[in-house]
């Protein structure tokens, strides 16, 4: 099959490779670069373990062809950290707030979670849930999950999220 | 300068031990991407192998031709049952004393049995080379009902087994039947009822579901030709017994096999048995001489490997006009598919399901579990689950309110007027077994109280008043819910997988810098055991669980256990770890009794370390005792300070709880709100409250799906009707609701940390509580029993029966 040349900006860096056609996104970032934060628990697009953030929005790259990618601007979960390492406030947020069990879920959680709070700063707990419907998890039963966005956005916004102290 | 004393407060603290709600160390690799899935592993030259499945649920193979599908660009191999006859491996045993064909050898007994294996060099090519395969089949009558296996002239789908007419569990009765498991006494039952002044007889049915981990099942086998040797990384739940299965199907030695379970993407009991895939690809790499990599898809994950539940139970309550329960009888038609795969300790065909007397003090209960084959996937897993205890859970719990309902009593008060007192334990029910510890009472009256009951009953009676005046079209319903679970399988005087006793192990060593690492045979999928285990070792020895590294998965390595499943990680392999870190304790204990120059009987444990009793200040911390141990031993005693401990437990452990759900249902639409869910639980000691909660949220929202809609549904050609994420309901953030735990502490007396065990809890009895809210919802409009699952459309149907859209 002919090879389709692509190049796009991941997590800040510049990448460039030959892949066939139908390759989805979430294969070349799984596969070719090495990637393996994005994860795959459906065929239909309905679990978001797979979501990453393209061009300012969340996209579920398992049903992206990685063509179609051409010249965008990608973030994983590999690129969530702070410059100096730190973790950045959500992936604080999972884990203080315990919003994680066997992690699968839990890269395309923080990316989903990761626009939505640049869509809404401070969201309330039913436009969280709303907002992270497309991401499905089976451990957590979700709690945990919405007062780990609440608990980073409220860092994000230089405040202190209450249930945090416990 | 002088480190600051700490004050014992601060010493304890510092430790993280048992009781504080630790952070968990997993967290750090998986909130970062870096998580250590089996489909991240990528190895030099690996193949990828895919399977060819049967568009028909039973049908005759009349031939497979993979001549094109060879051809395609990338493709290596078509493996098919023939291939597979050539290494004795085209059928595979299961963990039910059954067989099961491991590629289509003759005929496909489900729809989605896997025919053929395409390996190639990719997922694409292989997904090609399965397109290419060519299968002529010869469509047979498929057998859907359950109620119609046993019939005369029901179509026979295991040919393999016509003239065996007695199978693991005994002599079968019917060419579809496998086994008749019965418990209790027959006649002192059959008495209780002659004499009953009020009876009840219902059929309750707990569909077909599916634990659907995110992560589906995969592996990678890589075969070495050179040593003979075979690794295979794969979603176990249980690594070892995985191991010695490949190393008695293969004949390769067991040391010659590395079964490594790296991070796990939950399991929920899907990963506990062998599917073919892991048999596909190791014949694949061992044909191959090259790594192969077999990852399921969600669509084969449902449809094709290992559902739970599907019991059909017909139950049968006897009481006393003031009801008082007086005996007990349940008939049980179980549907296993086409192969009996269940995964039970194999003395149990039914698993534990003889816990079905659940809390309540029965004089005399009778047993009777058909096990029956159809034309759907095999399993019966135990989704989140001891081993059907979840069914048994179910029926107990709407049976009592069926009962309650034709007595004309509050369900609750019902309960609590049959439960077993505190003073009857160790208490020995009629179906067999030694409750260990309970107090009912207590967590009933505190779980009423926290819900407010009576307030709740109040509104629901105004509330009724008012749906009949038609100023509302919406009823409310209260469920209420008291289970009692039996885990920690177990004593291997009654439990075993394939012969192997079900024990559990820890292996702990401590470093001469008093770092320690504890390597077990248990194997988390997301329960968080690299930070409770070290939290169990952090109180019994006083090392900081910071400074323990808890490692599973890697059978090179680990102490050989049973693994996780059954909530029995805590009761037996948190029994281990208590035993190993004893052993350490003792001597340490010498050691220091020798540093200080003193009689070891004159010591105490003080936290992290030995004082001299009345001497306070004359002390050892473990961290100077471990750096002697290696390095200044007592004359005479070995260096070095470890110990491994294989724990047999004397007994299961009984978790128990008091569940309540209100909710309202709009009659119109079917559409339910949850109003509130309040989960009570007492798992005995508490290791780590934060993530025992996150336990109870997950196997609340895990039940919530089955009551209200998950399931794994078939037409009557055998065609699966919810084999995607698109029908088969796994509820989003938006329709799961805000969950209230609450708990009592009633330990084990048997445990070392009298610690039951949690995880499987809010499965066991979320679904009988919100089975049980929608049942009281439509009760006061003269319903007996509602069967699950209560999705809108289901709700409505009930209603459109009751004549309320007239």
């Amino acid at each position: 099959m002919a090879k389709a040349h692509v190049k796009m900006t991941v997590n800040g860096k510049e990448v460039e490779s030959l892949v066939e056609p139908r390759t989805l996104l979430i294969h070349y970032l799984r596969e070719h670069l090495n990637l393996t934060g994005p994860h795959i628990g459906c065929d239909t697009t309905h679990c978001g373990a797979c979501t990453i953030d393209m061009d300012g929005k969340s996209v579920k790259s398992c049903t992206v062809f990685t063509v179609q990618a051409e010249g965008a601007s990608i973030t994983t979960i590999e690129g969530m950290a702070n410059p100096d390492g730190s973790l950045h406030a959500l992936q604080e947020g999972f884990r203080i707030m315990h919003g994680l069990q066997c992690g699968f879920c839990t890269p395309g959680m923080i990316m989903r979670a990761h626009r939505l709070l640049q869509e809404i700063p401070n969201p309330s707990e039913d436009q969280i849930r709303f907002g992270i419907a497309g991401n499905l998890c089976r451990c957590t039963g979700y709690q945990n999950i919405v007062k780990a966005i609440q608990y980073a956005a409220a860092k994000l916004r230089g405040e202190t999220f209450a249930e945090a102290a416990e | 300068m002088n480190a600051p004393v700490l004050t014992r407060e601060q010493r304890e603290a510092k430790l993280e031990g048992m009781g504080c709600k630790r952070k968990r160390v997993e967290d750090i690799r998986f909130t970062q991407g870096k998580g250590n899935y089996v489909d991240d592993l990528k190895l030099p030259g690996m193949l990828f192998g895919d399977f060819v499945r049967s568009p028909y649920a039973h049908a005759r193979v009349k031939k497979i031709d993979g001549s094109k599908a060879e051809k395609v660009p990338g493709v290596l191999a078509v493996i098919t049952a023939e291939t597979l006859k050539t290494v004795n491996l085209a059928w595979m045993p299961t963990l039910a004393g059954d067989v099961q064909m491991v590629l289509a050898d003759g005929k496909v007994l489900f729809q989605n049995q896997e025919v053929a294996f395409v390996v190639a060099v990719d997922r694409y090519a292989a997904a090609d080379g399965v397109e290419a395969v060519e299968v002529e089949y010869e469509d047979l009558p498929a057998l859907i009902d359950p109620f119609k296996a046993l019939a005369p002239d029901a179509p026979l789908l295991r040919e393999d087994l016509k003239d065996k007419m007695t199978g693991a569990h005994g002599p079968r009765k019917h060419h579809n039947h496998i086994f008749e498991w019965s418990m209790g006494d027959k006649d002192l039952t059959d008495a209780a009822f002659a004499k009953a002044e009020v009876t009840t007889k219902d059929i309750i049915s707990y569909h077909r579901t599916h634990p659907t981990p995110l992560e589906t099942c995969q592996c990678v086998a890589s075969f070495d030709k050179i040593k003979g040797e075979l690794t295979v990384w794969g979603t176990f739940q249980a690594p070892h017994v995985i191991r010695t299965v490949a190393s008695l199907l293969s004949k390769i030695p067991e040391h010659k096999i590395h079964v490594i379970a790296p991070d796990i993407g939950g399991g929920f009991g899907n990963k506990v048995g062998a599917y073919p895939g892991y048999i596909c690809a190791i014949v694949a790499s061992i044909v191959t001489g090259k790594p192969v990599k077999w990852v399921e898809d969600r669509i084969e994950n449902l449809t094709a490997t290992s559902f739970a539940r599907d019991y059909h139970m017909t139950t049968e309550i006897a009481a006393t006009r003031d009801g008082k329960v007086t005996g007990l009888r349940v008939h049980v038609l179980a549907d296993h598919g086409g192969f009996d795969a269940c995964a039970d300790p194999s003395k149990w065909p039914a698993g534990f399901f003889n816990i079905v007397t659940g809390s309540y003090d029965f004089p005399v209960a009778h047993l009777v579990v058909d096990g029956i084959y159809t034309n759907k996937a095999p399993g019966g897993v135990a989704y989140r689950c001891s081993f059907r205890v979840t069914e048994a859970a179910y029926c107990i719990e709407r049976a009592m309110d069926i009962m309650a309902q034709k007595l004309g009593m509050d369900p609750a008060e019902f309960r609590l007027k049959n439960f077993i007192k505190r003073e009857q334990f160790p208490y020995h029910s009629a179906l067999g077994w030694e409750y260990d510890s309970g107090d009912y009472h207590t967590a009933m009256n505190k779980a009423m109280e926290a819900i407010n009951y009576k307030g709740l009953r109040a509104e629901q009676a105004a509330k009724r008043e008012a749906f009949k005046r038609g100023e509302t079209r919406e009823i409310m319903g209260i469920g209420v819910t008291f289970f009692t679970e039996i885990v920690g399988a177990g004593p291997s005087r009654n439990c075993d997988i394939l012969g192997v006793a079900m024990f559990d192990s820890c292996e702990i060593r401590v470093h001469p810098t008093g770092a320690a690492i504890a390597r077990m045979g248990t194997k988390s999928q997301g329960q968080g055991h690299e930070t409770t285990y070290a939290q169990i070792i952090a109180t019994e020895i006083g090392i900081a669980a910071d400074n323990i590294m808890v490692e599973e998965g890697n059978t090179d390595t680990a102490p050989y256990g049973l693994g996780t499943y059954g909530s029995r990680s805590t009761p037996v392999a948190g029994a281990a770890i208590a035993m190993a870190a004893r052993k350490i304790k003792a001597k340490a204990q010498m050691i220091a009794a020798y540093m200080l120059e003193v009689h070891e009987d004159d010591l105490e444990w003080d936290i992290d370390g030995f004082r001299v009793k009345g001497l306070p200040e004359k002390s050892k911390s473990m961290t100077e005792i471990a750096w002697a141990a290696y390095n200044k031993p007592p004359p005479g005693l070995e260096p070095g300070l470890e110990a491994v401990s294989y724990y047999d437990p004397p007994n299961m452990t009984y978790p128990f709880g008091a569940y309540f759900c209100a909710m309202d249902i709009d009659v119109d639409t079917g559409v339910y709100k949850v109003r509130r869910f309040y989960a009570l639980d007492d798992c005995g000691t508490r290791i780590n409250p934060m993530i025992i909660e996150g336990q109870v949220h997950g196997g609340l929202t895990e039940a919530f799906a089955i009551a209200m809609g998950q399931e794994i549904r078939y037409d009557e050609m055998g065609n699966v009707l919810t084999g995607s994420f698109m029908d088969f309901f796994v509820p989003t953030a938006v329709e799961t609701p805000n969950w209230e735990t609450d708990f009592t502490v009633t330990p084990s007396p048997h445990h070392p940390i009298g610690a039951k065990g949690v995880g499987e809890s809010p499965n066991v009895g979320g679904v009988p509580c919100f089975s049980n809210a929608v049942n009281d919802a439509f009760s006061f409009l003269g319903t007996k029993h509602i069967q699950m699952p209560h999705d809108y459309w289901r709700n409505w149907v009930v209603a459109e029966g009751l004549g309320l859209h007239k």
